[in-house]
Formats: C-alpha cells, structure tokens, sequence
C-alpha cells in the first residue's frame, strides 16, 4: 500500500491535502483496491455543502457502488471532472485523482498521519 | 456471430401468399428515412442459429443452478402444456366478458390461493416482474398516506442487506431512503431501528427470510416498531420459498407484499420470462389497487376500484405467467406447497453443514433455503477470490452462486440449491465445491483464470463497463 507523508487519512480511507485555504481530499490506495476496478463515478457539484461523516460521492466498481464520505465539512469550490470520464485514474493513481476541493472549511474530523493510517488499516484486517 | 452478421439480402424463411387485397403506396413523407435493419435468413440457418445459441446457455436444463435469491427452481413442464391451452392462448383482452369467463376465473382462483398463502385480502397481477411490484406496492402505502392526509411521510427504511431494487423503487416513488443497519447477526439492529421511526417514515421495506439466509426472529417486533410509528411494511416476496404454507407475511405484520411468480411459483425466468410480480394488500389498501380486480362467484367480471393508483401495466399483466403458476400451485397443493418450502430449507442445510469444514459461513446457525459463505480468509491465504471460485464452477457445468451480496458480506457466495435438486446433484456440486477449495490452495494461478472449457471464457467486466457497446453496429 502506498502512502505520501504529506497528506493527512481518515478512517473511512479518504486523503485530504491543504492547499492553501482548499482542503482537496481524493481516495486512499488502501481503498480503491479494495474496492477493485471502478468503472463509474458520482460527484458533487461546486457550491455544494459537505459534512463531516456524510457521503459527498460514491464510486461503482464491478461489484458494487459504494459511498465516498467526507472528513470535513465546507462548500466544494472545486470538482475533478476528469474522473468521470476516466474512473480507472483512481486506481492508477490514488492520490492524483482528487474528488473535490473543499473551501469555507468548518469542521474537519480527526485525521491519522501516514503512520498512524497504515496502523489503522493493519489492525483492519 | 450475431443474426444481423449472418442476414444475406434477399434471402428468406417464408413465401408469402399473393396480395389479394389492393395494393396501396405510402406517400413519401410517410415513409421511413432510414431502412429497416431485419436479419435475412432461411429457415434452416435461423433455427441452426437459436440452437447455437442455446448449446451455449446454461439454464435450469442444463444443470444445477444454485443463484442465491433468484430461486431457480425447475419449472415443471405440466405448467406449459396448461399454459398453452387455446383457451387461455387464443383470446383478446377486450373481447366480451362473458366469452373469457374461464381466464378470469383462473386469475380469481389464483388470486384466491395467493392470498391464502401469504395473508393478504386481495391480489392485482398486473405488476410485469418484482421491481415493477414494488413500486406498485410503494405507490398503495403513498395513497393510503395522502388518503389520511399524511403527506409528512417522506422517508422509507430498508436494511443495509436489501436487495438493490427496494431502495431504487423507493427513490422511483419519490421516497427518500434510510438504511438501517443489522446486527452482527445478520438481522435487523432493534434499536437503530427504534431510533429511525417516526412520524416521517412512510414505511419499511423488508425480505424474511432475509438476504442472508436467516429468519429475522424479531419480525413481530419489528413490524410493531414501524406500525406504532404510523408507517406500513412492505414485504418483498424474494425469499418466499423458505416459507410458503409455513409463515404468512400477513401474519408477521406486513400490510402490502409482493410476490415472484417467476421466482417461488415455478415460471420461467432468467432470460427466458416474462416475469409477475403480483401485488397482495390487506383489506385498508384495497380500494387504493390498479385496476382491474377480478370480483364475482359464479360469473366474473372486471370492476376498477374506487380510489385506485391507476394502471401499472394494461389490462391483467401476464397472463400467461399466472396460468403457470396456478397450474404449480393446484399440483401442490395444500400439502405440496409446505412441502416444496421444507425441501428448499432442508437441501440449503444440507450443502451448508458439507461445506462448512472448508468454506466460512458468514452465519454459522440453520439458514433458511440459501446460506451465504465469506471467502475474505481464502482471498487473504491463497488470492482467490468468490469471484474466482464462481467461474471455477462454470468449468464443471454448475451454474455460479450469486456473488458479492448481500454487500454486508465480504467476498460472499450466496447459494440457493432449491427444492427441485436431488441429493446426487447437490452431493456433485459439494464435491466440485470442495475440490475448488483445493485448486485454490496448490494452484491459485488456474483460478484466476477460469472457466477455460466454456464457449466463452473469463470475460472482460471491467472493459465492458468502463466502455459499454450497447448495442450492434450497423455499417448502413
């Protein structure tokens, strides 16, 4: 599983990176191989709110659809519509294939460094 | 090779007779622009055609079939021979009424008995298949709803387990939808449900036996929770096979059902429907109820009820379907029907406990007529996944379990052997099971690509539903 150091994991396998007053928050290796090969995917529309611990996406695999939950809470400012004509870049590179840039942050739940979301997800499974 | 690749111009099955009416000529606007694209074939390569493409079909003909929630049962062949009576093939919806008194009356004794064996007060068979009777079912509890003036209700509950439809009818109806989750027993979690009901929960949709091959124990209790709310409980009559003649739905609690007639009642499907999906309510639905119903003793008569929810389908739905299932159910028969049920449950124990040895049950207690085993640990161990294990079958002719649901279940094969299958098969599926198993551990490798000796091998999912052809391509 690869991890970057610079970006910070939640327990639902989501990454959030700051960028500046942005959070951008994308799918974690971990995740999209466990959910296998996605051929679709569902975003939100800039200006749309999100919540902490609520779904704002969900990706279709082969197998099923599953929900994509937020770690924070504030205004899309920002979707990746490359994704929806190529679902497979969020195998191919987890952590370049961002969902959606989140602006008017106001809360954001607690999030694990690297280390802490690799321990996480070993006593996973 | 698809028909339209094998049609060569002018080529044909039939002589036509000669034209002995006048011949008339469309003015050009009335015309088509582009042309009809009708394959062109003799007899003979259309019928060397369909036998081709049944040689590489497995249906319940063929061989096991053990589809977890699909109940493929075989479907007795007594039911077509009545099925194709010229009583019931030759007639016209709108013919007079007292010309096709004997298909109403099929239709009314059919409803007559389907009632009897779920609980319920009445029965409309236009509902074409089981999402369509859902939505049916939704729209009776939306018109009880609005009836009382209750519009507040807008939410409808269905278990994180459900089957994927109930929560896309829900949505089609105009219902938003709350997942309740179950517990580690598979069944519905009690007090998450406790804590969801209220005054904006129009109702709850719910299969018992549920989709994991157990009996929700707490289904009184449950059907109570929603009712003291104020909501209604839909029935999903997926699972119905485990316990008809046993356990009513009417008698669990719930107020509107839906039933597979193509499922639990012995008529073709799997490609080979069309499907029924009747609908059945108690009495306090009953006006709200598509036309037409059946009414009369003696003499029948199609009658509209007062408040109905309009036509689902035109006329009687399938007709035909329900000729076959009541040709199922009067050869059963009272005895029959329990019967049937009790097989389905024993056989599913049966494979269960020869297999538990080797393949992790999700629910290790008696199922009901499907269990559902994890593969999670194999696919940790060996990297063979339920996917593989299920094209693995294929390369013995056993038709795959369903796969990856229920979604609560990692790596889940659903098995439903059915009534229908003696102890010979179900002993050959449980060796070529556990044999798999071994491949799995001294051969991964070979799994992976399986089924090898099939007309066609593993296929592509991920290409076709990343760039889906929908359909053929015509050069013209």
């Amino acid at each position: 599983m690869e991890l970057r150091a610079e970006l910070k994991y939640s327990k639902s396998h989501e990454w959030v990176k700051e960028e500046g007053d942005v959070k951008v928050v994308g799918l974690t290796d971990f995740a999209q191989a466990e959910l296998g090969d996605l051929v679709f995917v569902n975003l939100p529309e800039v200006g749309d709110e999100v919540t902490v611990g609520e779904a704002f996406a969900d990706v279709e695999s082969v197998k099923a659809v599953s929900d994509v939950f937020s770690p924070i809470s504030g205004v899309v400012t920002e979707i990746n519509e490359d994704l929806l004509d190529a679902p497979e870049s969020i195998n191919e590179a987890p952590y370049d294939a961002w969902f959606v840039k989140v602006g008017e942050v106001s809360e954001t739940e607690e999030l694990l460094d690297a280390d802490a979301y690799q321990a996480f997800v070993d006593s996973e499974s | 090779m698809l028909i339209f690749e094998k049609s060569k111009a002018g080529r044909k099955c039939q002589n036509l007779p000669e034209c002995d009416v006048p011949v008339v000529t469309l003015d050009e606007k009335d015309k088509r622009e582009v042309k009809l694209h009708l394959p062109e074939l003799s007899e003979g390569e259309l019928s060397r055609h369909y036998t081709e493409l049944a040689k590489k079909s497995h249906g319940v003909n063929d061989g096991f079939y053990p589809l977890g929630s699909c109940t493929m049962k075989y479907n007795p062949r007594v039911n077509e021979v009545v099925a194709n009576l010229e009583g019931f093939t030759d007639i016209h919806p709108l013919q007079p009424v007292e010309t096709v008194q004997g298909c109403l009356e099929a239709m009314k004794i059919l409803e007559t008995y389907l009632c009897e064996i779920t609980g319920m007060k009445r029965m409309t068979f236009q509902p074409a298949a089981g999402a369509h009777g859902e939505f049916t079912g939704l729209l009776l509890i939306k018109a009880y709803h609005k009836s009382r003036n209750d519009e507040k209700r807008k939410k409808i509950i269905v278990p994180d387990s459900a089957h994927g439809t109930n929560p896309a009818s829900a949505a089609m109806a105009g219902y938003s939808v709350i997942s309740v989750p179950s517990g580690p027993d598979g069944c519905v979690d009690i007090e998450k449900l406790e804590e969801i009901a209220g005054d904006d929960i129009a109702g709850l949709m719910l299969t018992n036996p549920n989709t994991v091959g157990l009996f929700d124990k707490n289904i009184l209790k449950i059907t109570e929770i929603i009712h003291n709310c104020g909501g209604l409980c839909y029935y999903d009559g997926a699972n119905l096979n485990a316990v008809m003649g046993t356990v009513r739905p009417g008698d669990m609690g719930f107020d509107v059902i839906h039933l597979n007639l193509h499922k639990t009642f012995s008529t073709p499907h799997g490609g080979g429907g069309p499907g029924s999906g009747p609908v059945g309510c108690k009495d306090f639905l009953v006006p709200f109820l598509p036309s037409i119903q059946v009414e009369g003793e003696e003499t029948f008569v199609p009658v509209r009820q007062p408040e109905s929810i309009g036509e689902m389908k035109n006329f009687f739905g399938n007709f035909l379907v329900e000729v076959r299932a009541l040709a199922y159910v009067m050869t059963l028969g009272k005895e029959g029907i329990p019967e049937a049920s009790t097989n389905a449950v024993l056989n599913a124990n049966y494979m269960m406990n020869k297999l538990k040895d080797l393949y992790t049950m999700a629910y290790d207690e008696v199922c009901m007529h499907e269990f559902v085993m994890s593969l999670a640990d194999l696919k940790k161990q060996t990297g063979v996944s339920a996917m593989d294990i299920a094209k693995g079958l294929l390369d013995f002719e056993i038709h795959p379990p369903t796969m990856y649901f229920p979604l609560i279940v990692e790596e889940a094969l659903m098995v439903e052997p059915t009534e229908t299958e003696s102890k010979e098969t179900m002993d050959e599926a449980i060796a070529v099971f556990r044999k798999l198993q071994e491949t799995a551990k001294e051969n991964a490798e070979s799994l992976h690509n399986a089924p090898v000796t099939t007309p066609v091998t593993r296929m592509d999912e991920v290409g076709a539903a990343r760039h889906p052809i929908l359909r053929f391509q015509f050069e013209d």
